[in-house]
């Protein structure tokens, strides 16, 4: 009986996922853990839903150009670290995204401009990483998935010494595990 | 629980003890506009030094603002005993003291210094001392030697024989260093590829409390300047930083993101004994001891705009000190505790500002764009900090009263995040 129920379950999960799905790409492999722990089928072909492993002919959406996912960038103003309207659709895909992906976790790291002093700065980024994460955690993503981390002004992306460095560097980033 | 988080693991560094090979390059600017005219004649020295004691005696005098070092290649006659002095030829040269010395080698490899600080117009010596040193310590005992210089002739304790601490960046390294006050003498006391920020001098002058990111994350260190041996000191989740020693040295105040936002907790130096200080849903961060012991001063946001409080540190309400301006930041008391000195920003530049605690008057220091971490001299009268000159980091030091300005910049590298050592003994 197991052997039979297992497979599909998985496969009324597998297509639930589609159905929703936020663009036309399928899914990066990974299927929901309750699968995984099922005594596995001996039929090897679906067996192997837990590898993260992308298929090499699927297109991440977190890392596809025409996927809001792939945008991962909140700007800030100078000393401040409200989360502005115009993020929202950025935020509730990844938060749709996270929901969806229980597995999936991020970092959300803080950065500040170099102007002022760089402890006041580390604590500015703190706050724009967590800032971020309120946002995620109000569209429901559970608070397990997120972890926040601030580089103060210490990591600047622009090494420019003018307002549009400044800006670039005014910003919190999401980082899916496993990036870099 | 916390406790469980803190590494006390004790890690060789890669560090090199010992090697003087950074030297920060000095410019001054400025001056009292009442200097004392001294001479300091070049000492006899036997063995072949690289250092000149005269050289350095002088220049540290020269920084004070306060002394006039003069010329005195011209004068035939070269002293190095007090009977070998002819008082009229340094009258001649308006000089209001003479300082003579020499250095000779003893049989153990180790070298005797002596000079004499004379009254040129009394003709009258003013003080003398003899040191017994290692060749190595021959830079450190010519400014202790301008400690006893300056002390005479102006009442004042010198701090020419005192430390500075800074990080250094250079290409993707970041190191952080320890020099004798006039930038010589620079020694690497750790080198990573990783930032390292706000260095914090233990009040004995022997460790330094460090936040470095090789971790991949914000971690505050202690590392002894003796030994070289380092632990973490907070290690907990989220960010730690800002460390800042107890005047007796038995705990520091550091800041955790452990609950959520930056907050100042007390930490035994050991490790142990971790409570938090502030309560707020601000950023409460940059706290500063005062002498006393019974205050923290802190940089929060909690108004709207980063201002500077303090709170005892048993806990409590926090009382605002600053009101002007939209962000003052980074807060170091002077040693008597009667002056505050921070960061302004101010049409758009951040500046060195002075506060007088007793009535809140406040006097801006610098003349540049973009100054951070100021820290006083142990004796109070000048402040240390890291501005920025054509894109570069350089550290300055401004004279408590504006007049003096110093520059000490390294070749090739950013030098920032300063901080001024205690007197040793």
């Amino acid at each position: 009986m197991k052997k039979l129920i297992a497979p599909v379950i998985a496969m009324i999960l597998v297509s639930a996922c589609s159905a929703n799905k936020i663009k036309e790409e399928p899914k990066p492999a990974p299927a929901p853990a309750p699968v995984a722990e099922m005594p596995a089928p001996q039929t090897p072909q679906p067996a192997k839903p837990q590898p993260v492993a992308e298929k090499k002919v699927e297109v991440n959406p977190l890392t596809d150009p025409n996927n809001i996912l792939s945008k991962r960038s909140v700007y800030f103003d100078f000393d401040n670290y409200e989360v502005k309207s115009e993020y929202r659709p950025l935020l509730e895909a990844h938060a749709k995204y996270l929901v969806e992906h229980q597995q999936a976790n991020i970092t959300l790291q803080g950065n500040a401009d170099e102007r002022g002093s760089r402890e006041y700065n580390l604590a500015l980024g703190q706050k724009r990483a967590s800032s971020v994460k309120k946002v995620l955690s109000v569209m429901g993503v559970p608070n397990r998935q997120i972890e926040t981390v601030s580089f103060g002004e210490e990591k600047p992306k622009a090494l420019g010494h003018d307002e549009s460095s400044w800006a670039e560097n005014r910003r919190t980033d999401i980082v899916y595990q496993g990036e870099k | 629980m916390l406790k469980k988080a803190l590494y006390c693991s004790l890690i060789f560094l890669t560090v090199v003890f010992g090697k003087a090979e950074a030297a920060l390059d000095i410019e001054i600017v400025g001056g009292a506009a009442q200097q004392i005219p001294i001479a300091v004649v070049p000492f006899a020295q036997t063995v072949s030094q690289n250092d000149s004691l005269a050289a350095i005696i002088s220049a540290d005098l020269r920084r004070s603002g306060l002394f006039r070092a003069l010329e005195t290649r011209g004068v035939v006659n070269q002293p190095h005993e007090l009977a070998e002095v002819k008082f009229s030829d340094w009258a001649a040269l308006q000089a209001q003291a003479l300082v003579i010395g020499k250095v000779e080698q003893q049989v153990n490899n180790r070298l005797k210094v002596s000079f004499r600080l004379l009254d040129v117009l009394k003709q009258s010596p003013l003080a003398g001392l003899e040191y017994d040193i290692a060749p190595s310590q021959l830079r450190m005992t010519a400014h202790k030697i301008a400690d006893v210089i300056y002390e005479k002739m102006t009442g004042e304790k010198g701090v020419f024989a005192t430390r500075i601490t800074y990080i250094v960046k250079q290409g993707n390294r970041f190191q952080l260093q320890v020099a004798d006050a006039d930038g010589g003498n620079g020694q690497t006391v750790l080198s990573s590829t990783e930032p390292i920020i706000s260095p914090s001098w233990s009040p004995d002058g022997t460790k330094l409390a460090y936040v470095s990111f090789e971790k991949k994350k914000p971690v505050v260190y202690v590392q002894s300047l003796v030994t070289g041996q380092r632990q973490v000191l907070a290690n907990f989740k989220g960010n730690n930083s800002a460390p800042c020693w107890s005047p007796d040295g038995s705990r520091l105040a550091i800041v955790l993101t452990y609950a959520a936002n930056s907050q100042i907790y007390l930490i035994n130096a050991d490790g142990t004994g971790l409570h938090q200080l502030s309560h707020s849903s601000a950023i409460d961060t940059e706290p500063e001891w005062s002498p006393d012991g019974k205050w923290v001063y802190f940089t929060s946001d909690r108004g709207g705009s980063p201002q500077i409080y303090r709170m005892s540190t048993l806990g409590g309400d926090a009382q605002r000190v600053t009101f002007e301006g939209s962000y003052n930041v980074s807060p170091h008391l002077s040693p008597d505790g009667k002056l505050l000195t921070f960061i302004r920003r101010e049409a758009g530049r951040f500046r060195v500002a002075q506060q007088e605690l007793s009535t809140g008057q406040v006097q801006l220091l610098s003349d540049s764009a973009q100054d951070e971490s100021p820290s006083f001299a142990p004796n109070g009268r000048m402040i240390l900090y890291a501005t920025n000159i054509n894109g570069r980091g350089v550290l300055s030091i401004v004279s408590a009263d504006g007049r003096t300005r110093q520059r000490l910049s390294e070749a090739g590298g950013d030098v920032r995040e300063p901080a001024w050592g205690p007197w040793m003994n």
